[in-house]
């Protein structure tokens, strides 16, 4: 299975550069949603038969993350985005060629970062980590470097994405209802954002977050 | 039962309120709460509740801070009765946009200071974030969605790093025993001596930075000041004397298991440096602040700072901490709710445009006043005693330095919080104008907590100084 779920997380981290790369929204938030399905996969790929971990933990785990990452919280972006007549280019604070260099260089951090922290157990994939780290980073890169709200949600998706992966190698040591109330968190916490989001429009007529820079001292 | 209820009561009324929005249904739904959650919270003192499993269970440090929130939230209801049902100058307060998020805000909070599970302990401090945020943007203004947005978007980034260090703690675990590691208070200072040193220092950082976003603790706390002073006056009570602490349980937490490995020397180290950090940055944006909310918004970065110095340093600073958290929470809290009253009359939250509080507010003025005596460290208040404690324990403790520039800031940050609030007391009414006619709900909550922090300045009841003694045994402190 190792090599399964090492040809999964490259092909998330291929996602996590495309997010970076892509100039349209919509792209974006698409992007995110493949890269929820492969999430979803995860721990059925990790744990599948003979595992350790029942199998009803993991097709919970994976149906909650199907249907959050890969279902709701996208069709929730899009739907923002389309609400706020956004534009649909994704409007760069650092241009996307630099975002793609930057990216780069966090996932070569990432890659020595996960020498330094060997995680304990007995992790199947090699790639597990250091595909945690790197989502997390290029999420926190997303947060800081694009301009409008939507984007800025994408960038925390990715960050939580990267420590959901991360939780991965813990598999089965947290309660299902709690992985599932992890999960509803993110979902909730996505909602908010939204709606913050329609009333941000309503009020500015866009949705760029440089109008949300009035209060200061 | 007992916890369940604690967390259930209050989720359920405010599930029932958002769909129900009848004006006494909601007013009703708001006091009972508050009135069911104090009495819960006053019956578990009498009869300490039985822990669920690992998982849910009342220690003495959640006890402190179940009460704590569970007084400001009884306070602050009252004050909002007035708040929401008199005319604002705003716009007609819509009672159904407020109640039910309150309501849940508080079965969040409740449930952070209840739990024992780490994981549950994140969703629950996540929750709190998600059911503040629309009471932070109630008045749908520009500046107050901005404040919510940042709101939002800095605590939940930071919370998911905490969620990375709970993460990080469960590997540590894995590594220092065989078996699935297990996620509660228990198994975790079990398992600690074993956890390998890397991984525990790793969680521990990652969640000083994520919980200590949503405390507030400098250099993370750039949304505080926003989200403080747009919130609604008896929100940002809420916020500032209740929440902060809920964050600050959710550091104490993974600080008991660095106890536990032996290891503490690394955190403490830590929480004492951001501690001061957050001191310093407060006390240099007191001075010549324009905005009094934003002022007393920033006087609790300063204070979330002084609490964790006091728990860094250790033995007697521990329990002058603990006394601190329930000083400033009531100061605080009170000092917001007045900041209210100030706002109602003025108009504005332009320190500068205010004049003559004392003579214009015949209540509000001189109650506003004495908080700030008291929340500036002065005798005869509660805070005064606190952080008088953590001073001659540092003083006492390897590095009188520390202590010696303790005091130093905060000598500077009242001089800074002085500097803005006295002019606004100070002055006569213009002339023509007619003291405002105060109405006791409005005036009764922050008067109350006011006798409060005055009480603990004069006398520490002795039962109550056992409690405090037991709780900073329990963070690595001596009474």
């Amino acid at each position: 299975m190792t090599a399964f779920a090492d040809g999964l997380l490259l092909l998330v981290l291929v996602t996590d550069l495309y997010i970076l790369a892509s100039s349209r929204l919509a792209a974006c938030v698409r992007a995110t949603a493949v890269q929820g399905v492969l999430l979803a996969a995860l721990p059925l790929v990790l744990w599948g038969p003979g595992g350790g971990v029942p199998l009803v933990h993991l097709l919970l785990m994976s149906a909650g993350a199907l249907a959050v990452k890969a279902g709701v919280i996208p069709a929730l972006l899009l739907r923002a985005a389309r609400e706020a007549n956004a534009r649909r280019e994704v409007e760069p604070y650092v241009s996307l060629h630099l975002s793609v260099l930057l990216g780069a260089a966090l996932v070569g951090l990432s890659l020595w970062l996960a020498r330094v922290l060997v995680p304990p157990g007995d992790v199947a994939a090699t790639l597990l980590v250091p595909a945690a780290f790197a989502t997390a980073l290029l999420g926190f890169l997303m947060l800081v470097a694009r301009k409008y709200a939507v984007t800025q949600v994408v960038g925390y998706l990715m960050l939580d994405n990267g420590v959901f992966i991360f939780g991965q190698s813990l598999a089965g040591s947290l309660p299902v209802m709690v992985e599932l109330g992890i999960l509803l968190d993110l979902l909730v916490a996505v909602f908010v954002m939204g709606i913050a989001i329609h009333h941000i429009s309503r009020e500015f007529d866009h949705i760029d977050t440089r109008a949300l820079a009035s209060l200061r001292d | 039962m007992h916890l369940v209820a604690l967390v259930a009561i209050p989720a359920l009324f405010g599930l029932l309120t958002l769909r129900w929005r009848a004006v006494p249904v909601q007013l009703g739904a708001l006091l009972g709460g508050a009135a069911l959650h104090l009495g819960l919270t006053a019956a578990a003192w009498v009869w300490r509740p039985a822990p669920l499993g690992d998982s849910l269970a009342l220690d003495d440090v959640g006890m402190l801070f179940l009460s704590i929130t569970s007084v400001l939230f009884a306070a602050a209801a009252v004050y909002a009765v007035e708040y929401l049902t008199a005319p604002t100058h705003y716009e007609p307060a819509k009672l159904h946009r407020f109640v039910p998020y309150l309501l849940l805000f508080l079965a969040a909070m409740t449930l952070v200071t209840t739990t024992h599970h780490f994981a549950v302990l994140w969703v629950a401090i996540e929750a709190t974030t998600l059911a503040s945020a629309p009471l932070v943007y109630f008045y749908r203004r520009g500046p107050a969605l901005e404040a919510a947005w940042k709101y939002l978007m800095i605590c939940s980034v930071g919370i998911a790093l905490a969620l990375l260090g709970t993460f990080f703690l469960a590997a540590a675990a894995t590594a220092a025993g065989p078996g699935a590691p297990s996620l509660t208070l228990r198994g975790l200072t079990a398992a600690a001596p074993a956890m390998p040193r890397a991984w525990l220092r790793a969680a521990f950082v990652l969640a000083l930075v994520g919980y200590g976003t949503k405390m507030g603790l400098a250099p993370m706390h750039t949304w505080l000041p926003d989200t403080h002073s747009q919130a609604p006056s008896p929100v940002s009570a809420l916020l500032s004397g209740a929440l902060l602490n809920c964050a600050f349980l959710g550091v104490l937490r993974f600080f008991q298991v660095c106890l536990a490995s032996g290891d503490a020397a690394f955190a403490r180290t830590l929480l004492t440096l951001l501690g001061f950090v957050s001191i310093a940055v407060a006390t240099a944006f007191l001075f010549g602040q324009r905005d009094y909310k934003r002022l007393f918004a920033y006087s609790s970065v300063e204070n979330m700072g002084i609490l964790a110095v006091g728990v860094g340093l250790g033995g007697a600073a521990t329990y002058g901490a603990m006394l601190h958290a329930v000083n400033h929470s009531f100061a605080k809290a009170g000092l917001f709710l007045l900041a209210g009253n100030v706002l109602r009359r003025y108009g504005t939250t332009d320190a500068r445009a205010v004049q003559g509080a004392v003579a214009q507010l015949p209540l509000s003025g001189p109650l506003l006043f004495a908080l700030f005596l008291a929340i500036s460290g002065m005798p005869p208040f509660g805070p005064f005693m606190s952080e008088l404690t953590i001073f001659q324990a540092a003083l006492a403790g390897p590095s009188w330095w520390l202590g010696v520039a303790f005091i130093t800031l905060l000598v500077v940050a009242a001089l800074g919080l002085a500097g803005v609030l006295l002019p606004m007391l100070q002055g006569g009414a213009p002339a023509g104008s007619v003291p405002a006619r105060e109405r006791a709900l409005a005036v009764a909550p922050p008067f109350v907590l006011a006798a409060v922090v005055l009480l603990l300045g004069v006398y520490v009841p002795g039962a109550l100084a056992d409690f405090l003694g037991r709780v900073a045994r329990l963070v690595g402190g001596a009474s």
